[in-house]
């Protein structure tokens, strides 16, 4: 049997790499947390809840992005992509679809310890006032954006690529800043985090925390980005969907 | 938008696909008047399910043209998608829907009218009764096939695509099958083009059957003059025929 789990585990190199994967971003990531909390031991204290906010916000982009691959993996494992474009949906209405179920999903998700954390941890994200409803938008528009992309990923290379949607997200964990400014990231490794709309919402959501007030320019860039990224995925989706009806691979895939 | 005025259902210009070195449909030109039942035929990997694939617009052709009640489906496909449908047993419905939200949910998606009232004419109509609020992960191949005969049939389509509709069903149920499909077709003029492993099937529905091998259409008539020209009894043995490539007799 040993051997019988070793072909498996042989026949897919992503497989291979996610052993590593895991214990590597971990190790990243708590490594730039205790790297930030040696020298700001009082941070903490300063703006209690900001952890917990830094998860829940967190949580709200990885629910955004699994309320859209976890459905659409959904047709595959059911092999029913074949009846569905064959059905007037079109794919971008597919899409739509899709970014619809994640909102429900994400805001039944999320909301649930959101609320949870008010009587077991007396915080309550809400006490970010206004700028939640900023920070909630652009981490779901960028969990759509991931999500769209993984699927149409996942179109073209088939169910062997379908561990890009629990694997993709977390490398963007540690560039993010969740748990600490971006400011703690090694100067190389900062233009990365700048790259990404998340670090604007964490950077923003301390801003509310720590000096109470919204910082407008970086929600403007995180829509900026945001704007450019679900574009770019929603592209990469409908090109891959043409290539996947080239290549006779709506009939076939989820097999 | 490109229409053509014909009185066919189907037609198929110079159809051809490639996958790398393989020919998969090669010069496929055939055409199906309003009404007809056609056949196509021919071993596995003769080419039968890449045109159907193609005429559905679920696979893009290398070259050629396919026109569906004279609008092109390579163009302007979601014109004419709500007046066809497909069934098939290589592709499946959500497994942890019942049989009756799958049918809600497909039956939304072509805008069928008076839904709910048509999902139960197709229960009755297909002895769909005993499973409609069951799992489809729950049900036997055979209640399957059925399920997805009912999903087809929906939206009252005028163009009808069956992949081995009969497919893992038992005789009774088959034959039962084969009379309602013979029914709606009388009913509603509707034109049928099915890919059959099933002779008798094919004997019993279809006006005309169209013969594949290694991608191309290599003989093409009615049941009973592909018999007489291959000097058979019946069309299993024509069919062995056409897929060992034996010479007319």
């Amino acid at each position: 049997m040993v051997l019988r789990y070793t072909y498996l585990l042989r026949s897919s190199w992503p497989r291979i790499l996610e052993l590593a994967y895991w214990p590597t971003v971990q190790m990243i990531l708590w490594g730039f947390i205790t790297q930030f909390f040696t020298g700001h031991s009082d941070w903490v204290a300063q703006a209690s809840g900001v952890l917990l906010s830094g998860v829940l916000l967190w949580d709200m982009l990885f629910r955004a992005q699994l309320g859209v691959t976890l459905p659409f993996f959904e047709e595959l494992y059911s092999r029913n992509l074949g009846h569905l474009f064959v059905s007037p949906l079109r794919p971008s209405e597919l899409v739509l679809s899709l970014l619809g179920i994640s909102l429900i999903r994400t805001v039944i998700g999320v909301g649930t310890a959101v609320l949870l954390a008010i009587p077991l941890y007396h915080y309550s994200l809400f006490s970010l006032g206004l700028p939640l409803i900023g920070f909630f938008a652009n981490l779901l528009v960028l969990g759509w954006a991931l999500g769209i992309a993984i699927s149409a990923l996942v179109l073209r290379y088939g169910l062997g690529a379908e561990s890009l949607a629990w694997v993709g997200i977390f490398a963007l964990a540690p560039v993010s800043g969740i748990y600490y400014p971006i400011a703690t990231l090694p100067d190389w490794l900062q233009p990365v985090s700048y790259a990404l709309p998340s670090s604007y919402v964490f950077e923003g959501m301390r801003a509310a925390l720590f000096g109470h007030h919204l910082r407008l320019d970086l929600l403007f860039y995180a829509v900026v980005l945001n704007v450019i990224y679900i574009s770019l995925s929603v592209w990469l989706f409908l090109a891959l969907f043409r290539r996947a009806r080239r290549d006779g691979l709506l009939l076939h895939i989820g097999e | 938008m490109r229409t053509r005025a014909t009185r066919c259902a189907i037609e198929i210009i110079d159809l051809n696909k490639r996958f790398g070195a393989i020919s998969a449909v090669e010069h496929v030109t055939f055409s199906v008047k309003r009404g007809e039942t056609y056949a196509l035929l021919g071993a596995n990997g003769a080419g039968k399910t890449t045109t159907l694939a193609m005429l559905l617009g679920l696979m893009i052709p290398d070259s050629g043209q396919i026109f569906v009640l004279n609008v092109d489906m390579l163009r302007d496909r979601y014109r004419v998608l709500s007046r066809i449908n497909y069934a098939s047993p290589y592709v499946d419905l959500p497994q942890r829907l019942t049989v009756r939200q799958n049918l809600t949910v497909y039956g939304r998606l072509y805008s069928v009218p008076k839904l709910a009232r048509r999902i139960d004419e197709l229960t009755a109509q297909l002895d769909l009764e005993g499973f409609i609020d069951r799992s489809y992960r729950n049900m036997s191949s055979g209640q399957k096939t059925r399920v997805a005969l009912a999903k087809a049939l929906l939206n009252k389509p005028e163009v009808l695509l069956l992949d081995e509709p009969t497919a893992s069903l038992d005789p009774d149920t088959a034959d039962r099958t084969r009379t309602y499909l013979e029914d709606y077709r009388r009913a509603t003029g509707a034109t049928v083009l099915l890919a059959s492993h099933n002779m008798l099937e094919v004997e019993r529905l279809c006006d005309k059957v169209l013969m594949m091998r290694a991608g191309c259409i290599v003989d093409r008539g009615t049941p009973k003059e592909l018999i007489a020209r291959y000097g058979r009894r019946t069309m299993e043995e024509v069919f062995l025929d056409v897929a060992r490539n034996k010479a007319i007799a």
